[in-house]
């Protein structure tokens, strides 16, 4: 009995997963594949502030919702990618992008790993030198001959 | 002969790297634990607030501008029947609704109006005026993402502080009433 009723509870929590995906696609009126490309585009770039791990693509929130439906009205009227993101961070502040912008503050964060990768490179490189010349030395050995 | 032998101090050198990304891990960890990633600083701060113009809770043919409240600082809180935490910071905003000494206005956020009503009549009415956006249009413009959050706009209509979560007695006294005081005195 109690199985039963187990099995309808599993059901039906794997039929709402199921649809879940499904929902989060909002029917908005596209003019074609290629607006609606640019689209998913744009707003897979963008963070959904209230659910951060996601995208405004992805994200079912509905503050993901009513932005998709902004930004859905903004290319309607024309405007660039350029201009949607700019009024979004204008409120929401760089933070609502994924890839953060080259700024004063993001210096470290853009050019940081090249630097340790090259400081890196420069520590193997000079201890390779330093390596080279002992194990010359070792091979000119007699002894060494085997 | 080896590295290490030839010069005594080289074979720390790999320990000391060691010991540097150790420190930044944990500085890492300790700033991760210090302040919540949800609440991202506002780009608003120090700039006009969006203009606005929203129905009044008790009287939806009435509107409210900004315009309209400009000429004195007052305070904007966003809360919405539906919003958890907007509950838990009721009873601070009874509190105090008399002591920040500024007119506090209730922005209702994409909410039912008899909605909001109940929940005032319920719990009781701290605002000296409601506005409600149902829409949540207007809410963006102010880069609202979250219920409650709480702004401070002075008398020229710039917003001056932003609260993100629900007030505490905490963060009244350490951060909204020194800002408040703050534009009292004309700074």
């Amino acid at each position: 009995m109690r199985h039963s009723w187990l099995r309808w509870i599993v059901a039906a929590i794997l039929m709402i997963c199921a649809i879940a995906p499904a929902v989060a696609i909002d029917p908005l009126p596209f003019q074609n594949e290629a607006q609606r490309d640019r689209f998913q585009h744009l707003t897979g770039e963008l963070r959904c502030m209230v659910c951060q791990d996601e995208s405004l693509l992805a994200s079912n929130a509905d503050f993901a919702k009513q932005l998709r439906r902004q930004i859905f009205d903004m290319m309607q009227q024309g405007k660039s990618d350029k201009e949607i993101k700019d009024w979004l961070v204008a409120r929401y502040s760089t933070f609502i992008l994924y890839d953060p912008p080259l700024a004063p503050s993001t210096i470290a964060l853009w050019f940081g790993t090249p630097a340790i990768l090259l400081i890196g490179a420069g520590v193997v490189v000079v201890l390779l030198r330093r390596r080279t010349r002992p194990s010359n030395a070792i091979a000119e050995e007699p002894g060494d001959d085997w | 002969m080896n590295e290490a032998a030839r010069k005594p101090l080289g074979r720390f050198v790999p320990l000391v790297v060691f010991a540097a990304l150790v420190a930044f891990f944990v500085v890492g960890l300790v700033w991760n634990q210090s302040h919540d990633a949800r609440f991202v600083p506002s780009p608003l701060i120090d700039k006009p607030a969006p203009d606005f113009r929203l129905p009044r809770l008790e009287r939806p043919t009435e509107f409210v501008t900004k315009a309209d409240l400009l000429g004195k600082p007052y305070l904007i809180n966003v809360f919405a029947s539906w919003c958890f935490a907007c509950g838990d910071e009721h009873p601070v905003l009874m509190a105090y609704r008399d002591k920040f000494g500024i007119p506090l206005v209730g922005y209702d956020y994409k909410d039912a109006p008899q909605d909001a009503r109940a929940w005032l009549q319920r719990h009781g009415d701290p605002y000296h005026e409601v506005i409600t956006d149902q829409s949540g249009d207007t809410a963006i413009d102010f880069g609202v993402y979250g219920a409650p959050e709480t702004y401070l706009i002075d008398a020229q209509g710039i917003i001056r502080y932003k609260h993100i979560g629900p007030l505490t007695p905490e963060v009244i006294a350490k951060e909204l009433e020194p800002k408040i005081r703050a534009l009292e005195q004309g700074t």
